[in-house]
């Protein structure tokens, strides 16, 4: 394909070849680390649910139990397997004998690991299959109802309480909606443990729970089938709990999840230790499973200038790329982050835009690029905001985004109303039917603005991933290189939970998920 | 010729395009199935808020059998502009970037701001939303301002760490939020951390700041702080506040 940006092919394969050497290099951190959070990842998978009597989930008891009695460094897949070998029990049994104080996993009898492995095989196969049962009920109801157009209609339900946003998404895709994504309550992402069952209180957003994701997803699928049109559903595989959020998304069939290897570092001061660990497992888990992953770039120009910044995003894309690649993710599955937040007072500010949403399109050409509404510079100006909201949606279709979030009016105001999503997707809808092929119709000016503005960008980027390369991705940003935020490699929450392996240690799943189904 | 009516400011209403007319817009949505029975019941909703000769420009089936309403309609009722009265802020609240240069150009150093969700409350999320980058409904927390620097120490702080910590950063000011206020828990925890401030003799050289949606300016003061920010308050409000008293109070 002929760039329209005539980007120079040369920094685009040198950019990519910095990032994929920052990936590598972290890769060797992450190969030798396991986290708490990895290790309970390994349990849901095999199967443990449930809390104990004072509502601790068994996962976080049982891998507790290991790390206080410093057996973290062998990881709970050895445990697990080595008490099913002593016991006779099961995952789940042995994990309520251990909340019960009847079972200490670090004092039964050592097989070797070996032994260990072999036992606990067919349980990883059984859960292996149980996700890929879910991928293939995806793709056949892909192939039977089929799916909107991309751009997909994105849109937020929020309420707090599980059943309410069942009504809300229900309305919501009637209307139209592809996917719909609940927002999580605030601060869950720092919660070290994820909550359970059906809950109905939360600020700003819903809890993230197994049992809520089961409710959204049978009634999406119920509605999609009275439309004829599968509905995706989106949740957040972030926080602490990265990798166990991606285990209960990939079990409940979700679809689309936000992964990003460094937004819980810049944005929730999450140790980045921990959270490049756990980032690995919950894409390896995100791909196998055919799930979407969304990347957050378009955070960083909430805290920094679009304009100014805008090659920190595309850096960032590059090695959300690469990490992702290393994880086994498809580029089809990459949703590459970026967002339309240039202040509305800047002159030509929609051509600026508009170069860097094609630029992304042209160097990531398959990834569903993600691309997020104005934020920043909504007021409470509905009528103005509702505007805003169309140019947004004019370049998306533009540049063949894959995802469009839909901005709501009322964005600066309140969690969307129901009126609200409606107006969103006509707005959307109106402007992606009457301006369908625009994106293969115009070309622009040689050396004109948008090439030059986008040539510019890219070089930008280039130049900053061969900084990282050369500097580290930790040092980077300790320095404040991303969202002008500092984050120190032993600061932040969570690196209690970053454990060195042992030479036994073991988790079976990688292995079948990254050489699984391709 | 006629002439142009004059506004009479006792008795004020909306204008459309004449004087009052009264016209007003509005758009709502009512949890009835669309159709003629929906605009009916859109028009008697609307007498009833004082409308008249309601008119429902636009409507539309939101799919779950609520339907939504553009309307318009001829407001009856009139506001005497003479008496009102606004009981004004007593801070004029700035933009993170005013609040910016206001530090630089009236405090001339970074200054120090730790917050804390203190006692039983483990609900981070209105520190979070003053004090974290990210900040809330657009409205960047403190951390991202320049000349702040903050400390957000999370949930379930006792309030003797917290005393410790400002100690420690030679703080300026210490955000104090309660969301769990059941059986008004908060208050004697919100006493205990005034007398400790009291005790170390540093409550004069600080600015002290409790917040939470159920806590009010009036119920702070009367426990011995600054000020008490409640719901739909950003981290522009408070900081304003924070840096007004400061130079006020020559800290």
């Amino acid at each position: 394909m002929k760039s329209k940006l005539n980007l120079n092919p040369d920094l685009i394969v040198s950019a990519r070849k910095a990032a994929g050497n920052i990936a590598e290099s972290m890769q060797n951190f992450i190969d030798r680390h396991t986290t708490v959070s990895t290790e309970r990842t390994i349990l849901r998978l095999l199967g443990v649910d449930g809390v104990d009597d004072i509502d601790r989930p068994l996962p976080n008891v049982v891998v507790d139990s290991i790390n206080d009695g410093g057996g973290l460094s062998r990881g709970i897949a050895y445990w697990i397997g080595n008490a099913m070998i002593q016991t006779g029990l099961k995952p789940q049994e042995i994990a309520e004998k251990i909340a019960a104080g009847e079972l200490d996993l670090m004092k039964l009898p050592a097989a070797g690991k070996v032994e260990a492995e072999a036992k606990i095989l067919p349980l990883v196969i059984e859960a292996v299959e149980k996700i890929r049962a879910q991928r293939q009920k995806r793709e056949s109801y892909l192939k039977t109802l089929g799916e909107g157009k991309k751009p997909y209609l994105y849109l937020i339900v929020a309420t707090g309480n599980i059943y309410e946003d069942v009504v809300q998404a229900e309305a919501a895709a009637r209307q139209g909606a592809d996917v719909i994504a609940v927002i999580r309550t605030t601060g869950q992402s720092l919660l070290d443990y994820v909550p359970y069952g059906p809950t109905t209180e939360g600020f700003g957003g819903t809890y993230a729970t197994q049992e809520n994701f089961r409710i959204m997803r049978k009634k999406l699928d119920e509605v999609g089938e009275e439309v004829g049109r599968y509905i995706r559903l989106c949740n957040y595989s972030s926080g602490l709990c990265m990798p166990e959020i991606a285990a209960m998304g990939a079990i409940e069939r979700l679809d689309v999840m936000l992964n990003d290897a460094l937004y819980g570092i810049l944005f929730r001061d999450i140790n980045m230790q921990r959270t490049l660990v756990d980032q690995y497992f919950s894409r390896v888990i995100i791909g196998f499973s055919g799930i979407i992953m969304n990347t957050g770039e378009d955070n960083y120009l909430t805290t920094s200038d679009a304009i100014e910044e805008a090659h920190t995003v595309l850096a960032s894309q590059f090695m959300n790329e690469q990490f992702a690649l290393k994880a086994g993710i498809p580029e089809e599955q990459m949703g590459l982050g970026h967002a339309f937040e240039m202040n509305p007072e800047i002159e030509n500010g929609f051509l600026l835009e508009l170069a860097q949403a094609i630029m992304a399109r042209e160097i990531f050409p398959k990834a569903p690029l993600k691309y997020m509404p104005p934020t920043k510079f909504m007021t409470g100006n509905i009528f103005k905001g509702h505007i805003q909201d169309a140019l947004f949606n004019f370049i998306s279709v533009w540049s063949n985004q894959g995802i469009q979030l839909l901005g709501m009016l009322t964005e600066a105001i309140h969690t969307p109303h129901l009126q609200d999503r409606m107006l969103a997707i006509e707005n959307a809808k109106y402007i992606f039917n009457n301006a369908r092929a625009i994106g293969d119709e115009v070309e622009f000016k040689e050396n004109g603005m948008i090439q030059l503005r986008a040539q510019e960008v890219l070089a930008s980027a280039e130049k900053m991933l061969w900084e990282i390369e050369k500097e580290g991705l930790f040092s980077t940003i300790e320095k404040g290189k991303f969202a002008s935020v500092k984050r120190p490699k032993d600061g932040g929450k969570g690196l209690s939970g970053v454990a060195l392996k042992d030479e036994q240690y073991f988790n079976p799943f990688i292995a079948l998920m990254l050489g699984g189904e391709k | 010729m006629t002439e142009v009516a004059k506004v009479d400011l006792t008795k004020v209403k909306p204008y459309g395009d004449t004087l009052n007319d009264g016209m007003m817009q509005l758009s709502f949505t009512l949890p009835v199935p669309f159709g003629e029975e929906a605009n009916e019941a859109a028009k008697t909703l609307a007498r009833k808020m004082g409308l008249e000769e309601p008119a429902v420009v636009c409507s539309k089936d939101l799919g779950i059998g609520y339907t939504y309403f553009i309307m318009y309609g001829k407001c009856q009722h009139t506001v005497d502009f003479t008496t009102i009265k606004v009981t004004k802020i007593e801070v004029e609240v700035m933009d993170k970037y005013e609040v910016e240069k206001y530090i630089k150009e009236n405090i001339k150093r970074d200054i120090v701001i730790v917050g804390a969700c203190t006692g039983t409350d483990a609900h981070t999320v209105g520190i979070d939303a003053i004090m974290n980058m990210k900040g809330f409904h657009g409205h960047y927390g403190l951390e991202r301002y320049k000349g702040i620097e903050a400390f957000n120490m999370g949930s379930q702080v006792p309030n003797e760490v917290l005393v410790a910590k400002a100690i420690e950063l030679n703080a300026d000011a210490i955000l104090v939020s309660q969301v769990v206020t059941q059986k008004d828990v908060h208050i004697p925890n919100l006493t205990q951390l005034v007398e400790l401030l009291e005790a170390e003799g540093i409550r004069d050289k600080v600015v002290l700041v409790c917040g939470g949606p159920r806590l009010s300016h009036e119920l702070a003061q009367e426990l011995g702080y600054d000020a008490g920010f409640g719901a739909g308050s950003y981290a522009e409000d408070v900081a304003s506040f924070v840096v007004t008293e400061m130079v006020k109070r020559k800290l």
